[in-house]
Protein backbone atom coordinates (compact mmCIF):
# COMPACT_ATOMS: atom_id res chain seq x y z
CA UNK A 1 0.00 0.00 0.00
CA UNK A 2 1.15 2.85 -1.11
CA UNK A 3 -1.15 5.30 1.36
CA UNK A 4 -2.91 4.23 4.39
CA UNK A 5 -5.13 6.41 6.44
CA UNK A 6 -6.50 4.51 9.52
CA UNK A 7 -9.67 5.55 11.48
CA UNK A 8 -9.26 9.64 10.78
CA UNK A 9 -10.92 11.53 12.83
CA UNK A 10 -10.75 15.00 12.30
CA UNK A 11 -12.07 17.96 14.00
CA UNK A 12 -12.55 22.01 13.24
CA UNK A 13 -12.28 23.74 16.60
CA UNK A 14 -15.65 21.66 18.53
CA UNK A 15 -16.92 20.56 15.24
CA UNK A 16 -16.20 16.99 14.19
CA UNK A 17 -15.82 16.91 10.26
CA UNK A 18 -14.47 12.98 10.23
CA UNK A 19 -15.89 10.42 12.36
CA UNK A 20 -13.24 8.03 11.18
CA UNK A 21 -12.53 6.93 7.98
CA UNK A 22 -10.21 4.64 6.39
CA UNK A 23 -9.20 4.25 3.05
CA UNK A 24 -6.13 3.44 1.09
CA UNK A 25 -4.80 3.80 -2.56
CA UNK A 26 -2.22 0.88 -4.23
CA UNK A 27 0.94 2.03 -6.64
CA UNK A 28 -0.18 2.90 -9.43
CA UNK A 29 -4.18 3.28 -8.84
CA UNK A 30 -6.11 5.34 -9.23
CA UNK A 31 -8.86 6.21 -6.50
CA UNK A 32 -11.51 8.72 -6.44
CA UNK A 33 -13.32 9.59 -3.25
CA UNK A 34 -16.63 11.36 -3.94
CA UNK A 35 -19.46 12.80 -1.78
CA UNK A 36 -21.43 15.76 -1.89
CA UNK A 37 -20.97 19.23 -0.20
CA UNK A 38 -19.54 19.42 3.13
CA UNK A 39 -19.08 15.22 3.08
CA UNK A 40 -15.47 15.77 4.29
CA UNK A 41 -13.61 15.38 1.20
CA UNK A 42 -11.53 18.50 1.30
CA UNK A 43 -11.00 17.87 4.95
CA UNK A 44 -9.89 14.15 3.91
CA UNK A 45 -6.90 16.01 1.48
CA UNK A 46 -5.96 19.15 4.11
CA UNK A 47 -5.55 16.24 6.49
CA UNK A 48 -2.88 14.57 4.27
CA UNK A 49 -0.85 17.92 2.97
CA UNK A 50 -1.28 19.71 6.07
CA UNK A 51 -1.69 23.24 4.38
CA UNK A 52 -1.00 26.42 6.72
CA UNK A 53 -2.97 27.50 9.32
CA UNK A 54 -5.85 28.60 9.26
CA UNK A 55 -7.06 25.90 6.66
CA UNK A 56 -5.06 22.82 8.43
CA UNK A 57 -7.97 20.71 10.40
CA UNK A 58 -6.97 18.82 13.87
CA UNK A 59 -6.62 15.15 13.70
CA UNK A 60 -7.53 14.01 16.60
CA UNK A 61 -7.14 10.28 16.60
CA UNK A 62 -5.89 7.86 13.50
CA UNK A 63 -3.12 7.75 11.09
CA UNK A 64 -2.12 8.45 8.16
CA UNK A 65 0.48 6.43 6.55
CA UNK A 66 3.01 6.95 3.63
CA UNK A 67 5.09 4.03 2.26
CA UNK A 68 4.65 2.74 6.05
CA UNK A 69 5.91 5.50 7.57
CA UNK A 70 3.30 8.63 9.22
CA UNK A 71 3.55 11.48 7.91
CA UNK A 72 1.10 13.60 10.17
CA UNK A 73 3.38 15.57 11.56
CA UNK A 74 5.66 16.17 8.56
CA UNK A 75 5.54 20.11 7.09
CA UNK A 76 3.74 20.58 4.12
CA UNK A 77 6.79 21.47 2.04
CA UNK A 78 8.55 18.02 2.63
CA UNK A 79 5.63 16.43 0.85
CA UNK A 80 7.23 17.54 -2.46
CA UNK A 81 10.89 17.16 -1.55
CA UNK A 82 11.17 14.50 0.02
CA UNK A 83 7.55 11.81 -0.31
CA UNK A 84 7.65 13.00 -3.78
CA UNK A 85 3.19 14.04 -3.01
CA UNK A 86 2.21 16.62 -5.79
CA UNK A 87 -0.84 18.21 -4.58
CA UNK A 88 -3.33 20.15 -7.26
CA UNK A 89 -5.66 22.57 -4.77
CA UNK A 90 -8.95 23.37 -5.41
CA UNK A 91 -9.28 27.14 -6.63
CA UNK A 92 -5.71 26.34 -8.92
CA UNK A 93 -3.74 28.31 -6.79
CA UNK A 94 -1.45 29.28 -9.84
CA UNK A 95 1.02 32.49 -9.50
CA UNK A 96 -1.48 34.71 -11.76
CA UNK A 97 1.22 37.56 -13.06
CA UNK A 98 4.21 34.69 -14.06
CA UNK A 99 4.06 33.65 -17.60
CA UNK A 100 3.01 29.74 -17.88
CA UNK A 101 6.37 28.44 -18.27
CA UNK A 102 7.73 30.50 -15.35
CA UNK A 103 4.71 29.00 -13.11
CA UNK A 104 6.23 25.55 -14.46
CA UNK A 105 9.42 26.33 -13.93
CA UNK A 106 8.76 27.36 -9.98
CA UNK A 107 7.43 23.95 -9.08
CA UNK A 108 11.10 22.75 -9.81
CA UNK A 109 12.18 24.82 -6.75
CA UNK A 110 13.39 21.97 -4.50
CA UNK A 111 15.27 19.97 -7.69
CA UNK A 112 18.32 20.22 -8.77
CA UNK A 113 18.43 17.74 -11.32
CA UNK A 114 18.23 20.08 -15.26
CA UNK A 115 18.34 17.30 -17.03
CA UNK A 116 15.43 16.26 -15.96
CA UNK A 117 13.29 19.35 -15.39
CA UNK A 118 13.82 20.19 -18.76
CA UNK A 119 13.00 16.53 -19.83
CA UNK A 120 9.88 16.93 -17.92
CA UNK A 121 9.00 20.41 -19.19
CA UNK A 122 8.69 19.04 -22.81
CA UNK A 123 6.41 15.91 -21.18
CA UNK A 124 4.07 18.46 -19.58
CA UNK A 125 3.91 20.37 -22.93
CA UNK A 126 3.39 17.48 -24.66
CA UNK A 127 0.27 16.59 -22.45
CA UNK A 128 -0.68 19.57 -22.69
CA UNK A 129 -0.48 21.23 -26.27
CA UNK A 130 -2.32 24.71 -25.08
CA UNK A 131 0.16 25.24 -22.79
CA UNK A 132 2.80 24.64 -24.58
CA UNK A 133 0.86 27.04 -26.77
CA UNK A 134 0.52 29.85 -24.68
CA UNK A 135 3.86 29.81 -22.71
CA UNK A 136 5.12 33.76 -22.51
CA UNK A 137 1.74 34.00 -21.80
CA UNK A 138 0.57 35.90 -18.31
CA UNK A 139 -1.25 33.03 -16.63
CA UNK A 140 -3.55 35.08 -14.89
CA UNK A 141 -5.19 35.69 -18.69
CA UNK A 142 -5.82 32.30 -19.37
CA UNK A 143 -9.08 30.36 -19.40
CA UNK A 144 -10.49 28.17 -16.37
CA UNK A 145 -9.75 25.23 -18.31
CA UNK A 146 -6.02 26.14 -19.11
CA UNK A 147 -5.55 27.70 -15.75
CA UNK A 148 -6.47 23.92 -14.54
CA UNK A 149 -3.93 22.34 -16.84
CA UNK A 150 -1.68 25.07 -15.52
CA UNK A 151 -1.95 23.70 -12.21
CA UNK A 152 -1.95 19.97 -13.23
CA UNK A 153 1.19 20.94 -15.66
CA UNK A 154 2.82 22.32 -12.20
CA UNK A 155 2.62 19.22 -10.20
CA UNK A 156 3.78 17.49 -12.34
CA UNK A 157 6.83 19.45 -12.83
CA UNK A 158 7.95 18.91 -9.36
CA UNK A 159 8.56 15.28 -10.39
CA UNK A 160 6.08 13.38 -8.07
CA UNK A 161 4.85 9.69 -8.88
CA UNK A 162 2.15 10.35 -6.34
CA UNK A 163 -0.92 13.01 -7.59
CA UNK A 164 -3.56 14.64 -5.19
CA UNK A 165 -6.55 16.27 -7.23
CA UNK A 166 -8.84 18.29 -5.59
CA UNK A 167 -12.23 18.77 -7.48
CA UNK A 168 -10.02 19.57 -10.63
CA UNK A 169 -13.16 19.77 -12.82
CA UNK A 170 -14.38 22.54 -10.92
CA UNK A 171 -15.73 25.04 -13.20
CA UNK A 172 -14.85 23.47 -16.59
CA UNK A 173 -16.91 23.12 -19.22
CA UNK A 174 -17.62 19.37 -20.31
CA UNK A 175 -15.49 19.43 -23.33
CA UNK A 176 -12.59 20.12 -20.99
CA UNK A 177 -13.42 18.11 -18.02
CA UNK A 178 -13.46 15.26 -20.66
CA UNK A 179 -9.71 16.27 -22.10
CA UNK A 180 -8.42 16.62 -18.33
CA UNK A 181 -9.94 13.31 -17.52
CA UNK A 182 -7.84 12.09 -20.48
CA UNK A 183 -4.99 13.13 -19.34
CA UNK A 184 -4.94 11.80 -16.47
CA UNK A 185 -5.75 8.52 -17.31
CA UNK A 186 -3.03 8.52 -19.58
CA UNK A 187 -0.99 9.86 -16.58
CA UNK A 188 -1.58 6.60 -15.00
CA UNK A 189 -0.87 4.65 -17.61
CA UNK A 190 2.73 5.63 -17.36
CA UNK A 191 2.83 5.18 -13.46
CA UNK A 192 1.52 7.73 -11.81
CA UNK A 193 -0.74 7.05 -8.40
CA UNK A 194 -3.45 9.30 -8.54
CA UNK A 195 -5.92 10.01 -5.69
CA UNK A 196 -8.92 12.19 -6.67
CA UNK A 197 -11.22 14.32 -5.00
CA UNK A 198 -14.50 15.44 -7.05
CA UNK A 199 -17.85 15.78 -6.64
CA UNK A 200 -18.75 15.09 -10.61
CA UNK A 201 -19.38 11.24 -9.37
CA UNK A 202 -19.99 9.57 -12.74
CA UNK A 203 -17.24 11.31 -14.38
CA UNK A 204 -14.61 10.35 -11.22
CA UNK A 205 -15.49 6.94 -11.02
CA UNK A 206 -15.30 5.82 -15.23
CA UNK A 207 -11.69 7.14 -14.22
CA UNK A 208 -10.48 5.50 -11.08
CA UNK A 209 -10.58 1.78 -10.62
CA UNK A 210 -11.67 1.88 -7.24
CA UNK A 211 -14.01 4.19 -5.02
CA UNK A 212 -14.86 5.50 -1.63
CA UNK A 213 -18.15 7.40 -0.72
CA UNK A 214 -17.72 9.62 1.89
CA UNK A 215 -21.16 10.74 3.67
CA UNK A 216 -21.02 13.74 6.41
CA UNK A 217 -17.88 12.64 8.00
CA UNK A 218 -18.18 8.81 7.21
CA UNK A 219 -17.07 6.10 4.44
CA UNK A 220 -20.66 5.39 3.08
CA UNK A 221 -19.53 2.64 0.65
CA UNK A 222 -16.49 1.43 -1.23
CA UNK A 223 -15.48 -0.92 -3.57
CA UNK A 224 -14.23 -0.94 -7.64
CA UNK A 225 -16.01 1.73 -9.53
CA UNK A 226 -18.37 -0.73 -11.73
CA UNK A 227 -19.50 -2.12 -7.97
CA UNK A 228 -20.28 1.63 -7.38
CA UNK A 229 -21.46 2.59 -10.33
CA UNK A 230 -24.03 -0.11 -10.34
CA UNK A 231 -25.15 0.05 -6.62
CA UNK A 232 -28.22 1.22 -6.07
CA UNK A 233 -27.71 3.28 -3.60
CA UNK A 234 -24.76 5.21 -4.24
CA UNK A 235 -26.89 5.71 -8.19
CA UNK A 236 -29.83 7.32 -6.45
CA UNK A 237 -27.58 9.83 -4.12
CA UNK A 238 -25.13 10.95 -6.34
CA UNK A 239 -25.43 9.64 -10.06
CA UNK A 240 -29.27 10.80 -10.29
CA UNK A 241 -31.17 7.75 -11.00
CA UNK B 1 36.65 43.23 -17.93
CA UNK B 2 33.26 44.29 -18.55
CA UNK B 3 32.20 42.05 -15.70
CA UNK B 4 33.81 44.65 -13.13
CA UNK B 5 32.66 47.55 -14.62
CA UNK B 6 30.12 48.33 -11.72
CA UNK B 7 32.87 47.50 -9.25
CA UNK B 8 35.03 49.98 -10.85
CA UNK B 9 32.42 52.55 -10.96
CA UNK B 10 31.73 52.23 -7.27
CA UNK B 11 35.35 52.06 -6.03
CA UNK B 12 35.92 55.07 -7.90
CA UNK B 13 32.70 57.12 -6.50
CA UNK B 14 34.17 55.77 -3.35
CA UNK B 15 37.50 57.39 -3.92
CA UNK B 16 36.38 60.44 -5.04
CA UNK B 17 33.68 60.52 -2.14
CA UNK B 18 36.56 60.16 0.74
CA UNK B 19 39.04 62.74 -0.97
CA UNK B 20 36.53 65.46 -1.09
CA UNK B 21 35.67 64.79 2.27
CA UNK B 22 39.28 64.73 3.20
CA UNK B 23 40.22 68.24 1.98
CA UNK B 24 36.93 69.27 2.63
CA UNK B 25 35.32 70.52 -0.96
CA UNK B 26 32.20 69.52 0.42
CA UNK B 27 31.21 70.78 3.52
CA UNK B 28 30.57 69.11 6.88
CA UNK B 29 26.36 69.85 5.91
CA UNK B 30 26.56 68.38 2.91
CA UNK B 31 28.45 65.18 3.69
CA UNK B 32 26.08 64.35 6.59
CA UNK B 33 23.29 64.70 4.14
CA UNK B 34 25.09 62.09 1.97
CA UNK B 35 25.29 59.64 4.80
CA UNK B 36 21.70 60.56 6.14
CA UNK B 37 21.04 59.61 2.26
CA UNK B 38 23.10 55.84 2.37
CA UNK B 39 21.60 55.33 5.88
CA UNK B 40 17.87 55.98 4.33
CA UNK B 41 19.20 53.59 1.72
CA UNK B 42 19.66 50.96 3.59
CA UNK B 43 16.72 51.41 6.00
CA UNK B 44 14.32 51.54 2.80
CA UNK B 45 15.60 49.11 1.02
CA UNK B 46 15.66 46.23 3.50
CA UNK B 47 11.97 46.86 5.14
CA UNK B 48 10.71 46.27 0.81
CA UNK B 49 12.48 43.22 1.35
CA UNK B 50 9.07 42.21 4.14
CA UNK B 51 6.81 45.18 2.93
CA UNK B 52 6.96 44.83 -0.93
CA UNK B 53 8.43 41.36 -2.57
CA UNK B 54 7.13 39.35 0.95
CA UNK B 55 4.15 41.53 0.79
CA UNK B 56 3.65 41.67 4.73
CA UNK B 57 3.23 44.90 6.33
CA UNK B 58 6.06 45.17 9.25
CA UNK B 59 6.03 48.73 10.36
CA UNK B 60 8.40 48.66 13.80
CA UNK B 61 11.61 49.13 11.48
CA UNK B 62 12.76 51.88 13.62
CA UNK B 63 12.43 49.66 16.59
CA UNK B 64 15.45 47.43 15.29
CA UNK B 65 17.09 50.31 14.46
CA UNK B 66 17.42 51.05 17.93
CA UNK B 67 18.46 47.86 18.53
CA UNK B 68 21.51 48.13 16.40
CA UNK B 69 22.39 51.61 17.55
CA UNK B 70 22.35 50.79 20.96
CA UNK B 71 24.14 47.63 20.96
CA UNK B 72 27.32 48.89 18.56
CA UNK B 73 27.31 52.44 20.37
CA UNK B 74 27.52 50.65 24.23
CA UNK B 75 30.40 48.09 22.72
CA UNK B 76 31.99 50.68 20.78
CA UNK B 77 32.19 52.95 23.92
CA UNK B 78 32.89 49.86 25.88
CA UNK B 79 35.89 49.24 24.00
CA UNK B 80 37.80 52.15 22.63
CA UNK B 81 36.28 55.47 24.92
CA UNK B 82 36.49 56.28 28.55
CA UNK B 83 33.09 56.33 29.91
CA UNK B 84 31.81 57.20 33.22
CA UNK B 85 29.81 54.27 33.18
CA UNK B 86 32.08 51.58 31.39
CA UNK B 87 35.50 52.62 32.36
CA UNK B 88 38.56 53.11 30.50
CA UNK B 89 39.02 51.73 27.45
CA UNK B 90 39.41 48.40 26.82
CA UNK B 91 41.50 47.91 23.71
CA UNK B 92 44.00 49.69 21.94
CA UNK B 93 42.30 52.75 19.98
CA UNK B 94 44.59 51.95 17.24
CA UNK B 95 42.49 49.18 16.78
CA UNK B 96 39.75 50.61 16.13
CA UNK B 97 39.67 50.73 12.75
CA UNK B 98 39.89 47.39 12.65
CA UNK B 99 37.31 46.55 15.13
CA UNK B 100 34.70 49.17 13.77
CA UNK B 101 33.35 47.17 11.04
CA UNK B 102 32.89 44.34 13.35
CA UNK B 103 30.87 46.33 15.85
CA UNK B 104 28.43 47.69 13.21
CA UNK B 105 27.76 44.15 12.45
CA UNK B 106 27.26 42.83 15.30
CA UNK B 107 24.64 45.60 16.17
CA UNK B 108 23.04 44.19 13.03
CA UNK B 109 23.33 40.51 13.87
CA UNK B 110 21.47 41.73 17.64
CA UNK B 111 19.05 43.35 15.75
CA UNK B 112 18.32 40.73 13.43
CA UNK B 113 17.97 38.27 16.94
CA UNK B 114 15.43 40.92 17.89
CA UNK B 115 13.91 40.30 14.66
CA UNK B 116 13.57 36.44 15.06
CA UNK B 117 12.07 37.07 18.52
CA UNK B 118 9.26 39.17 16.65
CA UNK B 119 8.78 36.91 14.41
CA UNK B 120 8.55 33.62 15.88
CA UNK B 121 5.41 34.48 17.19
CA UNK B 122 3.91 36.89 14.57
CA UNK B 123 3.94 34.28 11.24
CA UNK B 124 0.98 32.31 13.46
CA UNK B 125 -0.70 35.56 12.45
CA UNK B 126 -1.22 37.34 9.03
CA UNK B 127 -1.72 40.61 7.69
CA UNK B 128 -2.87 43.18 9.94
CA UNK B 129 -1.52 41.29 12.82
CA UNK B 130 1.93 41.99 11.92
CA UNK B 131 1.48 45.58 11.64
CA UNK B 132 0.10 45.67 15.47
CA UNK B 133 2.94 43.03 16.45
CA UNK B 134 5.75 45.29 14.88
CA UNK B 135 4.72 48.47 16.20
CA UNK B 136 4.07 46.97 19.66
CA UNK B 137 8.03 45.64 19.00
CA UNK B 138 8.77 48.71 18.54
CA UNK B 139 7.20 50.40 21.48
CA UNK B 140 8.40 47.58 23.89
CA UNK B 141 12.81 48.23 22.63
CA UNK B 142 12.08 52.15 23.18
CA UNK B 143 10.50 51.74 26.75
CA UNK B 144 13.68 49.26 27.46
CA UNK B 145 15.61 51.70 26.70
CA UNK B 146 14.25 54.67 28.58
CA UNK B 147 14.13 52.69 31.58
CA UNK B 148 17.59 51.33 31.52
CA UNK B 149 19.65 53.50 33.07
CA UNK B 150 23.16 52.51 31.99
CA UNK B 151 22.64 53.57 28.98
CA UNK B 152 21.28 57.03 29.78
CA UNK B 153 17.85 56.19 29.53
CA UNK B 154 16.20 58.41 28.21
CA UNK B 155 18.56 61.62 28.27
CA UNK B 156 20.46 59.24 25.52
CA UNK B 157 23.83 57.94 24.82
CA UNK B 158 27.13 59.14 23.80
CA UNK B 159 30.37 59.00 23.63
CA UNK B 160 30.67 57.36 20.02
CA UNK B 161 32.52 60.34 18.86
CA UNK B 162 35.42 59.80 20.67
CA UNK B 163 35.48 56.07 18.76
CA UNK B 164 35.35 58.00 15.43
CA UNK B 165 38.04 60.01 16.44
CA UNK B 166 40.32 57.26 17.79
CA UNK B 167 40.16 56.33 13.80
CA UNK B 168 41.04 59.63 12.82
CA UNK B 169 43.85 59.18 14.70
CA UNK B 170 45.28 56.25 13.57
CA UNK B 171 44.86 56.86 9.70
CA UNK B 172 44.16 60.27 9.01
CA UNK B 173 40.94 59.61 6.91
CA UNK B 174 36.76 60.52 6.33
CA UNK B 175 35.93 57.04 8.05
CA UNK B 176 32.38 57.55 8.41
CA UNK B 177 31.51 58.55 5.21
CA UNK B 178 33.51 55.67 3.31
CA UNK B 179 32.32 53.01 6.06
CA UNK B 180 28.30 54.52 5.20
CA UNK B 181 29.10 53.85 1.79
CA UNK B 182 30.35 50.25 1.90
CA UNK B 183 27.72 49.42 3.95
CA UNK B 184 25.08 50.92 1.76
CA UNK B 185 26.37 49.29 -1.04
CA UNK B 186 27.21 46.01 0.62
CA UNK B 187 23.34 45.83 2.40
CA UNK B 188 21.83 46.13 -1.60
CA UNK B 189 23.99 43.81 -3.02
CA UNK B 190 23.06 41.46 -0.22
CA UNK B 191 19.05 41.88 -0.82
CA UNK B 192 19.95 41.99 -4.50
CA UNK B 193 21.59 38.26 -3.87
CA UNK B 194 19.00 37.12 -1.89
CA UNK B 195 16.04 38.40 -4.36
CA UNK B 196 17.60 36.96 -7.42
CA UNK B 197 18.54 33.82 -6.14
CA UNK B 198 16.69 30.44 -6.42
CA UNK B 199 16.28 30.28 -2.68
CA UNK B 200 14.86 33.78 -2.29
CA UNK B 201 12.34 33.43 -5.33
CA UNK B 202 9.86 31.58 -2.12
CA UNK B 203 9.76 35.41 -0.89
CA UNK B 204 7.76 36.60 -3.70
CA UNK B 205 6.00 33.26 -4.49
CA UNK B 206 4.55 33.72 -0.49
CA UNK B 207 3.32 37.28 -1.64
CA UNK B 208 1.91 35.75 -4.23
CA UNK B 209 -0.18 32.70 -2.93
CA UNK B 210 1.19 30.94 -0.23
CA UNK B 211 -0.79 27.74 -0.61
CA UNK B 212 0.74 27.87 -3.49
CA UNK B 213 4.39 28.10 -2.34
CA UNK B 214 3.94 25.72 0.15
CA UNK B 215 2.98 22.78 -2.41
CA UNK B 216 5.74 23.65 -4.76
CA UNK B 217 7.86 23.02 -1.28
CA UNK B 218 8.61 26.21 -0.15
CA UNK B 219 9.49 26.30 3.50
CA UNK B 220 7.33 29.35 4.01
CA UNK B 221 7.88 29.58 7.85
CA UNK B 222 11.70 29.24 7.57
CA UNK B 223 11.53 31.88 4.90
CA UNK B 224 9.55 34.20 6.29
CA UNK B 225 12.19 34.17 8.88
CA UNK B 226 14.94 34.61 7.33
CA UNK B 227 13.70 37.49 5.11
CA UNK B 228 12.52 38.80 8.38
CA UNK B 229 15.72 38.62 10.11
CA UNK B 230 17.41 39.65 7.00
CA UNK B 231 15.06 43.08 7.05
CA UNK B 232 16.17 43.89 10.49
CA UNK B 233 19.85 42.87 10.50
CA UNK B 234 20.21 45.70 7.93
CA UNK B 235 17.99 47.93 10.20
CA UNK B 236 20.31 47.55 12.80
CA UNK B 237 23.44 48.21 11.02
CA UNK B 238 21.76 51.51 9.57
CA UNK B 239 21.33 52.32 13.31
CA UNK B 240 24.74 51.75 14.29
CA UNK B 241 26.05 53.89 11.29
CA UNK B 242 22.87 56.03 12.11
CA UNK B 243 24.49 56.29 15.86
CA UNK B 244 27.89 56.84 14.94
CA UNK B 245 27.88 59.70 12.48
CA UNK B 246 25.76 61.80 15.04
CA UNK B 247 27.94 60.46 17.96
CA UNK B 248 24.63 60.39 20.26
CA UNK B 249 21.62 58.31 20.20
CA UNK B 250 18.41 58.73 22.19
CA UNK B 251 15.34 56.78 22.60
CA UNK B 252 13.41 59.66 20.42
CA UNK B 253 15.47 58.75 17.50
CA UNK B 254 13.63 55.37 17.30
CA UNK B 255 9.77 56.42 17.50
CA UNK B 256 6.83 55.10 15.07
CA UNK B 257 7.29 58.49 13.10
CA UNK B 258 11.02 57.19 12.32
CA UNK B 259 9.18 53.91 11.09
CA UNK B 260 6.42 55.64 8.93
CA UNK B 261 9.75 57.76 7.22
CA UNK B 262 10.79 54.17 6.54
CA UNK B 263 7.44 53.59 4.83
CA UNK B 264 6.76 56.50 2.87
CA UNK B 265 10.17 55.88 1.29
CA UNK B 266 9.18 52.20 0.81
CA UNK B 267 5.79 53.13 -1.06
CA UNK B 268 7.39 56.13 -2.67
CA UNK B 269 9.94 53.71 -3.89
CA UNK B 270 7.21 50.96 -5.00
CA UNK B 271 6.92 47.83 -3.15
CA UNK B 272 9.00 45.11 -4.69
CA UNK B 273 11.15 47.56 -6.19
CA UNK B 274 14.99 47.66 -5.27
CA UNK B 275 16.00 50.66 -7.45
CA UNK B 276 13.00 51.96 -6.42
CA UNK B 277 14.03 51.91 -2.83
CA UNK B 278 17.13 53.70 -3.49
CA UNK B 279 16.44 56.24 -5.52
CA UNK B 280 13.03 57.22 -3.43
CA UNK B 281 15.47 56.78 -0.07
CA UNK B 282 17.67 60.13 -1.88
CA UNK B 283 14.97 61.84 -3.16
CA UNK B 284 12.67 61.61 0.26
CA UNK B 285 16.36 62.55 1.98
CA UNK B 286 16.99 65.55 -0.25
CA UNK B 287 13.19 66.71 -0.11
CA UNK B 288 13.40 67.05 3.75
CA UNK B 289 16.69 69.03 3.81
CA UNK B 290 15.25 71.55 1.14
CA UNK B 291 12.07 71.41 3.01
CA UNK B 292 14.13 72.07 5.85
CA UNK B 293 13.32 76.07 6.13
CA UNK B 294 9.70 75.46 6.24
CA UNK B 295 10.28 74.07 9.78
CA UNK B 296 7.48 72.39 11.24
CA UNK B 297 5.13 73.22 8.39
CA UNK B 298 7.64 70.55 6.50
CA UNK B 299 5.19 67.63 8.69
CA UNK B 300 2.19 68.68 6.92
CA UNK B 301 3.63 68.87 3.04
CA UNK B 302 5.37 65.45 3.32
CA UNK B 303 2.07 63.71 4.03
CA UNK B 304 0.44 65.96 1.55
CA UNK B 305 2.29 65.17 -0.87
CA UNK B 306 2.30 61.50 -0.08
CA UNK B 307 -1.70 61.46 -0.15
CA UNK B 308 -1.09 63.35 -3.99
CA UNK B 309 1.39 60.07 -4.65
CA UNK B 310 -1.46 58.02 -3.80
CA UNK B 311 -3.98 59.30 -5.89
CA UNK B 312 -1.71 60.16 -9.00
CA UNK B 313 0.34 57.00 -9.02
CA UNK B 314 -0.08 54.74 -6.40
CA UNK B 315 2.32 51.83 -7.44
CA UNK B 316 4.94 54.72 -6.33
CA UNK B 317 7.84 55.76 -8.67
CA UNK B 318 8.85 52.55 -10.04
CA UNK B 319 5.76 50.35 -9.62
CA UNK B 320 7.12 46.84 -9.81
CA UNK B 321 9.65 47.64 -12.01
CA UNK B 322 13.59 47.94 -11.73
CA UNK B 323 15.62 50.75 -13.66
CA UNK B 324 17.00 48.66 -16.29
CA UNK B 325 13.22 47.97 -17.22
CA UNK B 326 13.33 51.35 -17.68
CA UNK B 327 16.25 52.37 -19.48
CA UNK B 328 17.77 48.95 -21.58
CA UNK B 329 20.73 50.27 -21.97
CA UNK B 330 21.52 50.18 -18.12
CA UNK B 331 21.66 46.51 -18.44
CA UNK B 332 24.64 45.86 -19.88
CA UNK B 333 26.29 47.36 -16.49
CA UNK B 334 23.40 46.01 -14.39
CA UNK B 335 21.04 42.84 -15.08
CA UNK B 336 18.82 42.41 -12.94
CA UNK B 337 16.83 39.77 -13.99
CA UNK B 338 18.42 36.94 -13.84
Amino acid sequence: MLLTVENLKVKYGNIQALHGISFNVDKGEIVTLIGANGAGKTTTLHSICRLPPPEAPKVVEGDIKFKGESILNTEPHTLVSVHNIALVPEGRHIFGNLTVKENLTLATYARKDTAGIKKQLDHVFELFPRLKERENQRSESLSGGEQQMLAVGRALMTGCDFLLLDEPSMGLSPLLKYELFRTLKRLNQEGMTILLIEQNASLALHLAHRGYVLDTGEMAAEGTSEELINDPEVKRAYLGG
Amino acid sequence: MKKYNVQIILAIALAILAYMAQEEIIGKYALSVLMFMGINVILSTSLNLVNGYMGEFSCGHAGFMAVGAYVSSVLGVMLFAKDKVFGPALLDPSLSIWIFPLIVIVGGVAAALAGLLVAIPSFKTRGDYLAIITIAANYIVISLVENIDTIGGARGFMGMKSVVKAMGKTVDMPWMPIWVFIFTILSVWIIRRFISSTFGKGVPAINQDEIAAEIMSVNTNKMKMVAFMLSSGLAGVAGALFAYILGYVNPGSFTILKSTEVLVMVYLGGMGSLSGSVLSAILFTLLLEALRPLQIIKWVVVPFLLILLMQFRPEGIMGNRELPDFFPRLKRFYAFKD
